[in-house]
């Protein structure tokens, strides 16, 4: 009978009898691991966080906090995985439990475990040199009580340097990827192929079978919405579909790529993205989410898609009978539906790096700045020749309509027009023609529809002086004006 | 030996913070049951109001793994519970009157069981029209209470002769605690017919005591035990007990061990939270911004329940003065009865609700005079006779909102920073900053005078070490941190030979709830009184020891761990101990506090009903982006009046987290409904209470040096809930910010929360308007600003 093993704080878990649908929460709220908590079973708060080694920088290992309420058990397989009970070693803290005992980064205690497990990546983390990174590492965690200034004082400690210990020793050692499974229980069944011919196999065998990667979305339909999820095949195990790569145009990027591999590859290539990234999701989403589930779950809310629809992104879409593009901009038919055939899958995007004479912006509103889901974000690429006419303009929004799209009228007004504030502020008017957007609890129709405007006006402004401007180390907005 | 720092007045780590680090603190759901525990599930309203015309759990009793469902007609005492008035169905009788009432207990083998159950129970509804919000309530004159009126001298003349008048409405919004571990409850059948029950509760009292009610058994037979609690801000001040009585009523029907926890989206839904409030005032004010008189409607949304809707009206009245004399006044509030759930206690219970209105017309009054807004606010301060007046009648003593203000302005560059600030927005289009001033004043103690007593028991054990036990319950705020600093100080001991143990009913009886911000003060007093009467005995064990007299033993100290006299000679705290076991003493003693000389007459609208006030003010800068609403707060200096402060690093932490909590509650967090009465924003996906990134990198707070309180435990203050309303300085930050964008006659209208798009719709009309013809400004009573619709 095949089973599923996983090393979880150092000792080898061995299961042949548990439900592909459990979480790893579950679990280990189960096996007497109760320091690990639930706080919304959406990845939302953090209290569930626990270290998983994934590859970082260079596929070296890396430690990574990860929600435990979005991980269904299987995709632990062959991985590792530690809790806040695994951190201590007897009566001596691991260095991020002692920095928040120093600090009083606990009060009520109870989203503390989380905290401690994003701290233990803080801990290993080289890149951690800027402020922002700081908000960006401890945004996935709330805590109601203590305000967050200990525990940000705690992080910046700890950023500076890497603890000499077991943990340390182990990033030296051999990346622990997620090993091949096909793992069956009462009529469900999880595959995690790691070559194509036994994900196409897999895939006609069970078209009813859902794809997962991170799972961070897919995951909610059975934490929050109760619904099982009996077939599941996971792209995890296919080692051809992550990572990025420079092209002689841009940047491929690998459809299972998560969105905190993609951030230093986007940082020097693709500058526009990084910007983006900066409000995309908590650190632990990012550990998880895949570029290519933020793209095929469709939703008119993804972050990725209007950044990547204004760089003119394609996308390779692939199946047993061979390899196909599609341009990101015709890949979403409706509310989250697109364009992938029965049997096909997204193996990458690729982006073309825009020449010196585009204008960039990308934004994100949201009622809070970090860890929110947008009431309206967009990505603007706009073209203008040497004489300051515009060439060309992709002007792409989230949050407007029922899929990413772009302004097909507001871009037709600004074509072979000259790139001035009348100009600009008479196309933004059009953008009312262009959407008729929803009222819902992240925004006002009337809000987005201002808004819609408004970052027209407002990426005119932030590129006069720069084709794309670098965000300040705490904004107080997306557009930066000042 | 003896070289114990005594713990006082020194900076502490929290008590349990290696327990929180390394997950070795237990919390109620994370006590494993035995293996034959069932979990509790409810199954509750999908309708604000209907008659149930049937009930039948006939299919789901049938599912494997169901040991039982119940309904109201199974409960074996009484179905009414309430903090108060009894006046909540805790199941379902012919209506239901939320969304989110609970209508039958399902007890299966687990949670998955349970929601199968649930879509097996046949519940027949037929819908009846609902009352959704205040505005229709009012219409529908639907109340939960009578009026409630505190008034004093002439209004309508005083307004009548005053230079500006300002007429105005203004609404709060709710607050969802979001503490971080839901509500839970693991009831344990015992011997003899009784229960145990750990309940992550404020208010174990309430929780035995109406445990016991529904169960139709004597209190005796319920223990109820706190461990600790993840959060809680007064949203386990109440309504913790319902899901306790619940798992209490399932384990006693069925014999069996039951857990009942909520998930996020049910306890988001299911529970209470602040109230909104919707008020309408009249306000006078003399040229020089002098408030002369002050006439104010408040209206609060209790929910379908009376919870502790009450009580938080009238700490909202009581509060409506904040920091100012107001000379002629009239308050009137009323509790308006709706079909969402029962809102209740949370950090300031009214008070933040109520003092909003008063800065709201400061804020405005001051625009309209061109009075500096720190300077309109020390101008109204309360001062000396006859300017030390509480609107109920209760005089002001050792008034420190003067030095408060001339400190924090000095300390946060004020001044110059004001100016700076102004420079800078002439100089941007499209971003602007705010710098505002707030002072705050907080009464302390219950308004309920009874509810200002409490107990502690103390027990020492033959090696010199200590077990303490009190009344209060922790639940982040480090109130056990403190007792047990109380304790060692008042012993002599060292931290680590005095254990502080679980909340239980069994060991201190009949205690009111933690709230309030009164369980340093309440508790603080009765630990020190168990230790008093403690130390007396063993003075006089160990003075016989010594060969002491009576006048001699008088000098004997309790330190380092010694009991010993000024010259250094005496005993090791054990030795005495042991002694007075061998003597056969009792080396367990309870303790006992009341506060003194509190009260209030409800009727008359006057008394005292606070033994004293505590004190703070915060001066807050932010940035708004005027194209998108999306604002920064970048600066907060805060001074706080904790008095000599028991414990500051836990004090500070108390003001920083309820500064950042008011913040929340000013700013991003915003509850949403259906037109059905169904809460849209009911996890963190929608909710948005403040992250990391949303604190100011640059957050400086002090506490108020030599502030010495009288008549308070080792002369300190509470501290719970007083700073949550520190974050009001947000409010006028942001309308410094949001008029920066158009000219300064516009009346600017911002309710709160102030979202992002709260604050571009602001904008927008602070801009459009700049092109109409100019408002007179010349300032006369005949200048009123625009009323918005009525409700």
């Amino acid at each position: 009978m095949p089973s599923l093993q996983f090393t979880l704080n150092g000792r080898l878990v061995v299961l042949d009898a548990i439900s592909t649908n459990t979480t790893l929460l579950q679990y280990l709220r189960s096996s007497g691991h109760p320091g690990t908590k639930e706080g919304c079973a959406e990845g939302d708060c953090g209290a569930c966080s626990v270290a998983l080694l994934d590859s970082g920088p260079g596929d070296r290992p890396a430690w990574r906090a990860v929600n435990s309420c979005l991980i269904f058990l299987p995709m632990l397989n062959g991985r590792e995985v530690w809790s806040v009970e695994g951190l201590a070693s007897g009566d001596q803290l691991h260095p991020a439990q002692q920095a928040l005992v120093q600090r009083l980064g606990s009060q009520c205690g109870y989203c503390t475990p989380g905290v401690v497990m994003s701290l233990f990546e803080t801990c290993y983390r080289q890149d951690l040199d800027v402020d922002w990174k700081v908000d960006d590492q401890l945004c996935g965690n709330l805590c109601r009580c203590t305000g967050y200034r200990p525990i940000r004082e705690a992080a910046l400690s700890l950023a500076e340097a890497v603890p000499k210990d077991h943990f340390s020793e182990r990033l030296q050692g051999p990346a622990a990827p997620c090993s091949p499974l096909h793992y069956d229980y009462q009529g469900q069944s999880y595959y995690c192929p790691n070559q194509l011919a036994d994900l196409w196999q897999a895939m006609k065998a069970h078209p009813e079978a859902r794809l997962i990667a991170g799972g961070t979305d897919l995951a909610l339909t059975v934490t929050k919405h109760f619904q099982p999820l009996p077939q599941l095949i996971s792209l995890e195990g296919l080692n051809c579909l992550r990572g990025t790569s420079k092209t002689d145009h841009g940047l491929r990027i690998g459809a299972t790529t998560t969105l905190s591999q993609l951030e230093a590859s986007a940082a020097t290539e693709l500058p526009l993205l990084a910007r983006m990234l900066r409000f995309f999701a908590s650190r632990q989403i990012k550990n998880r989410a895949t570029v290519g589930g933020n793209l095929c779950n469709a939703s008119p809310i993804g972050d990725l898609a209007p950044v990547l629809m204004a760089l003119n992104a394609e996308l390779v879409l692939l199946s047993d009978r061979g390899e196909r593009r599609v341009p990101l901009d015709r890949f979403f038919l409706d509310y989250r539906h697109t364009a992938l055939q029965p049997g096909e899958i997204l193996a990458a995007v690729e982006v073309p790096r825009p020449g010196t004479d585009w204008r960039l912006g990308a934004y994100k509103v949201s009622k809070r700045r970090e860890l929110d889901i947008s009431a309206v974000c967009a990505g603007m690429a706009v073209q203008i020749d040497p004489k300051g006419t515009v060439v060309e303009a992709r002007l792409c929004y989230g949050g407007m309509a029922a899929t990413t799209r772009r302004a097909t009228k507001t871009e037709e007004a600004l074509r072979g027009r000259p790139w001035t504030l009348t100009e600009v502020e008479q196309a933004a008017s059009l953008t009312a023609e262009d959407f008729a957007p929803i009222n819902d609890q992240r925004g006002s129709q009337w809000f987005r529809a201002t808004l819609a405007r408004n970052l027209l006006i407002g990426f005119f402004h932030e590129t006069r002086e720069q084709s794309l401007r670098k965000l300040p180390e705490r904004p107080s907005s997306t557009l930066v004006l000042s | 030996m003896g070289n114990e720092i005594d713990p006082l007045h020194r900076d502490a780590e929290h008590e349990s913070a290696v327990g929180h680090v390394t997950g070795r603190a237990l919390y109620v759901d994370d006590y494993e049951g035995p293996s034959n525990t069932l979990t509790a599930s409810v199954l509750t309203s999908p309708h604000a109001r209907a008659r149930i015309l049937k009930r039948s759990a006939e299919q789901a009793l049938r599912l494997p793994g169901v040991a039982a469902v119940l309904f109201a007609a199974d409960i074996p005492g009484s179905n009414r519970i309430g903090p108060i008035i009894h006046d909540e169905p805790l199941l379902a009788e012919e209506q239901v009157f939320a969304i989110g009432q609970s209508v039958a207990l399902i007890l299966a083998d687990d949670a998955e069981t349970g929601r199968q159950a649930a879509r097996l129970i046949e519940i027949e509804y037929e819908e009846l029209p609902a009352i959704l919000s205040i505005a229709e309530a009012i219409r529908a004159d639907s109340f939960s209470t009578e009026p409630h009126i505190i008034a004093r001298g002439s209004v309508d003349e005083a307004l009548e002769k005053a230079a500006l008048l300002l007429e105005a409405e203004f609404t709060s919004g709710g607050q969802d605690h979001f503490y971080l571990e839901t509500q839970s409850a693991l009831a344990l059948p015992k011997e003899q017919g009784g229960l145990l029950v750990l309940s992550s509760t404020q208010h174990p009292s309430e929780v035995q005591a109406m445990c016991a009610e529904v169960l139709g058994i004597g209190r005796h037979l319920i223990t109820c035990e706190v461990p600790r609690m993840g959060g809680a801000f007064g949203g386990k001040e109440s309504q913790a007990t319902q899901y306790a009585a619940l798992a209490a009523l399932g384990a006693l029907h069925t014999g069996r061990p039951v857990r009942m926890w909520l998930n996020r989206d049910q306890d988001m839904i299911w529970t209470g939270n602040r109230h909104p409030f919707y008020s309408r005032y009249r306000a006078g004010f003399d040229r020089e911004g002098r408030i002369l008189a002050l006439d104010v409607e408040i209206y609060s949304d209790g929910g379908w329940t009376q919870d502790l809707s009450s009580p938080v009206l009238d700490r909202a009245l009581f509060h409506l003065d904040n920091a100012y004399f107001i000379p002629d006044l009239r308050f009137r509030g009323q509790v308006a009865r709706t079909n969402l759930a029962s809102n209740t206690a949370f950090r300031g219970f009214g008070g933040p609700q109520g003092m909003v209105v008063i800065e709201d017309a400061l804020h405005r009054a001051a625009e309209r005079l061109g009075v500096d807004g720190a300077e309109i606010r020390r101008r109204n301060y309360y001062a000396k006779a006859p300017r030390n007046r509480c609107p109920y009648g209760q005089e002001l003593k050792d008034i420190r909102l003067q030095r408060i203000h001339q400190e924090l302005l000095i300390s946060s560059d004020y001044e110059e920073r004001r100016s700076e600030i102004d420079s800078f927005n002439d100089s941007q289009t499209w971003i602007k900053r705010g710098i505002a001033f707030c002072p705050v004043k907080f009464g302390i103690s219950f308004t309920a005078s009874m509810l200002n007593q409490a107990g502690a028991l103390v027990l020492i054990y033959t090696d010199g070490t200590v077990q303490v036990n009190h009344g209060g319950t922790e639940m982040g705020q480090g109130l056990h941190t403190k007792m047990l600093a109380i304790c060692a100080h008042e012993l002599g001991l060292p931290l680590s030979a005095v254990r502080m143990m679980n909340t239980a009913t069994d060991k201190v009886p009949n205690t009111s709830a933690t709230a309030a911000s009164s369980g340093s003060d309440l508790n603080g007093q009765a630990v020190r009184n168990a230790c008093t009467e403690l130390k007396e005995r063993l003075r006089e064990v160990a003075a016989s020891m010594l060969g002491l007299s009576t006048t001699k033993a008088k000098d004997l100290q309790f330190s380092g761990g010694r009991i010993e006299l000024p010259s250094g000679s005496g005993l090791d705290f054990p030795a005495v101990t042991h002694q007075a076991w061998l003597e056969q003493r009792s080396l367990a003693a309870t303790g006992y506090y009341r506060t003194p000389d509190i009260h209030y007459d409800r009727a008359a609208g006057q008394g005292k009903p606070f033994h004293y006030f505590a004190y703070g003010a915060a001066v807050t800068e932010l940035e708004i982006n005027g194209l998108t609403g999306e604002s920064r707060v970048r600066r907060v200096d805060i001074l706080h009046d904790v008095g000599d402060s028991l414990l500051p690093s836990i004090d500070i932490g108390q003001i920083e987290g309820g500064f950042v909590q008011g913040l929340g509650w000013l700013t991003t967090e915003e509850l949403l409904w259906d037109g059905s009465g169904q809460l849209l924003t009911h996890s963190p996906s929608t909710y948005k209470i403040p992250a990391a990134g949303d604190i100011p990198a640059d957050f400086r707070v002090a506490l108020l040096r030599d502030a010495r309180q009288q008549e308070v435990i080792h002369g300190s203050k509470a501290v719970g809930e007083p700073p949550f309303m520190l974050a009001m300085s947000v409010v006028g930050a942001f309308r410094h910010a949001i008029r920066a964008f158009g000219s300064a006659d516009r009346e600017l209208e911002l309710n709160v929360p102030i979202t992002a798009e709260a604050v571009l719709r602001a904008v927008e009309e602070m801009r459009s308007i700049e092109s109409c013809p100019e408002a007179n400004s010349e300032v006369d009573s005949s200048s009123t600003t625009n009323v918005v619709a009525a409700p």
